[in-house]
């Protein structure tokens, strides 16, 4: 695979990451330059073969914890909320997203 | 007292003759005349610091209602910045936080407060942990105290260099591809990786989740034990943690080396190794035969793909774990903004760094429609692939044994604008993350440019005990993990 430009903005956007139109260029090299190494695995037949998403699932039987459903935290919003960017009355600023 | 093993420190401080505010002052006094050269220690907060000591030489004394001492209690241990501190600032190497106190511990640093370890200061690393030189990170590069125009390794390259130059007796550091073994390698210390799910990630800041594990740094395996006895155990706010009963890891110390069974991959001792490298390694392995081991040659035939199965399914889980990072709840937010969107975009266009960003991208776009088949499922089936190469292995042999690194020490800048070659680099300690098994790096000599070289030895799931016993008994019989750099003499 290899990106273009104007392909890199599209996942740019996606990743909600501002790439400037200065390093543009460089970071699409960049990307298709380990975009090449990432595509040695096109090669390989793995057919038949489980993903594996959890490094212990093929040697040991790993199984999902749970837990009663309660409530276990304390309220503890004013500490979380002690280090935000903005916040105000316990809520989070933000820009409007609705007129 | 700057070279003593935690053993040691533990003894002076039982017996009275040195108090935990006196070692406390004597590493802080290190660290405030080795960090401006190294660029090891992000934050040191010394009357923190001291003021635990005070509580640690109490409890020593029977003072007060703390539980009684353990053998770590009053000894300084330094955290790689990846850990929550409430009680000293979190950067994780970016800007992105560089201003941020986290309210709660992480798991690792409750354990270490509870057992009366002093917090001597927060390591430098590569931002998020992403990077295998140090030189990532927002706060600038660490150095390498045996020559400081190279890089220390990463990502846990201040806590390696940290313990290196003896500026503290052990550190924490993290490892999802190497980044407590390459370092560790690169600076001459010992390091440790566990088997996934044996140190609980609660608090520790996430880069891949499926691969992300905590570990000690020291100098000596001995070391490594002792801190994992602290470090390790189930934690319910990890739901990967897992449930087993407590082991002691230095139960296998003594281990009697006659009719180990040690695998010598092929795949790790091909072309692209340094002759010094080679050298050193073989000369370490052939120790453990002069012991009675059995070494015999094994394949992993899979090794190759390692690097990119892991380039796909780290950057995956990294852009999902990242995305928290929106300017919102914490960290850093971009002055000047239209509307919501472009606040996003602005805020981790500036508070995250090159490498991390391009990490981001690559793992939005292995994970965006039409692409997930063809690129993030296939690697999880080369992933399995790997770990069936090492179940095949443990199979025929009690260890695996090789380089850590194919290279010693590279020089600053002589990767950090060539993404490939910078990962080709940990070709070596990326495949046992990805099946979940524990890995060390122990030092075995220097190339003839006086740089360390690392041992790696790595075990089946849960062997760390056997794998610390086989490293003990050869740093018993060699000081390659004694020596101090040149940059920062004792």
């Amino acid at each position: 695979m290899s990106l273009t430009p104007d392909q890199l903005q599209r996942i740019a956007l996606l990743a909600r990451i501002e790439v400037s139109a200065e390093d543009e260029r460089g970071v699409t090299d960049r990307l298709n330059a380990v975009f090449g190494l990432i595509d040695q695995l096109q090669a390989v037949d793995t057919s038949g073969i489980e993903p594996m998403s959890h490094p212990l699932d093929a040697r040991l039987s790993v199984r999902q914890r749970l837990r009663p459903d309660e409530v276990t935290e304390a309220d503890r919003r004013d500490a979380y909320q002690s280090g935000a960017p903005a916040a105000e009355k316990g809520l989070y600023l933000v820009p409007k997203v609705l007129e | 007292m700057l070279n003593s093993t935690l053993s040691a420190l533990g003894a002076a401080l039982a017996a009275k003759q040195v108090s935990s505010v006196e070692l406390t002052k004597l590493f802080l006094a290190r660290v405030g005349a080795l960090n401006r050269k190294l660029n090891a220690f992000i934050t040191v907060d010394e009357e923190h610091s001291l003021a635990q000591a005070r509580v640690a030489d109490e409890r020593r004394a029977g003072k007060g209602t703390a539980a009684a001492a353990g053998p770590l209690t009053g000894i300084p241990i330094a955290h790689k910045d990846i850990f929550c501190t409430s009680g000293l600032r979190t950067t994780c190497g970016s800007r992105m936080l560089a201003s941020f106190t986290s309210p709660y511990d992480a798991h690792v640093i409750e354990r270490f407060d509870a057992a009366g370890a002093i917090q001597l200061g927060k390591t430098n690393m590569d931002e998020f942990a992403m990077g295998s030189s140090n030189e990532t990170s927002h706060f600038g590069p660490v150095l390498n105290p045996w020559d400081v125009a190279r890089v220390p390794g990463g990502s846990s390259g201040g806590s390696a260099a940290a313990v290196a130059a003896r500026m503290t007796p052990a550190a924490t550091g993290t490892d999802t591809g190497g980044s407590i073994r390459q370092p560790a390698a690169l600076t001459g210390v010992s390091g440790l990786k566990p088997t996934y799910g044996v140190v609980s990630r609660y608090g520790m800041i996430a880069f891949a989740s499926s691969l992300d594990q905590g570990g000690p740094l020291a100098k000596s395996a001995a070391d490594l034990a002792l801190l994992m006895n602290t470090m390790a155990g189930f934690d319910a706010r990890d739901s990967t943690s897992l449930e087993r009963p407590a082991e002691d890891y230095g139960r296998e110390l003594n281990l009697n080396l006659a009719g180990l069974r040690i695998g010598l991959p092929k795949e790790y001792f091909g072309d692209g190794l340094e002759p010094d490298v080679r050298a050193r390694v073989g000369e370490a392995v052939r120790w453990f035969e002069t012991q009675g081991a059995k070494t015999l040659e094994i394949t992993l035939p899979n090794t190759g793909l390692a690097v990119p199965v892991y380039y796909v399914i780290a950057p995956a889980e990294a852009s999902s774990n990242l995305s928290r990072f929106d300017g919102v709840r914490y960290g850093h937010r971009a002055d000047k903004y239209a509307d919501l969107a472009e606040m996003y975009r602005r805020t981790r266009g500036e508070g995250f760094g090159t490498e991390v960003k391009r990490r981001v991208l690559i793992g939005t776009y292995v994970l965006s429609h039409g692409y997930y088949d063809a690129y993030y499922l296939q690697a999880q089936k080369v992933r399995r692939l790997i770990a069936k190469d090492f179940a095949d292995a443990f199979a025929r042999c009690d260890l695996i044994m090789g380089p850590t690194s194919p290279t010693t020490a590279f020089a600053l800048g002589a990767k950090a604008d060539d993404p490939v070659q910078m990962y080709l680099n940990d070709i070596f300690t990326i495949p046992a993350p990805l099946a979940g098994l524990p890995g060390l790096s122990v030092p075995c000599g220097f190339d003839a440019r006086g740089l360390p070289v690392g041992l790696q030895i790595m075990g089946d799931h849960f062997a760390e005990a056997k794998m610390l016993g086989a490293a003990h008994r050869y740093q018993q019989a060699t000081d390659w993990h004694l020596r101090a750099p040149k940059e920062a003499p004792l």
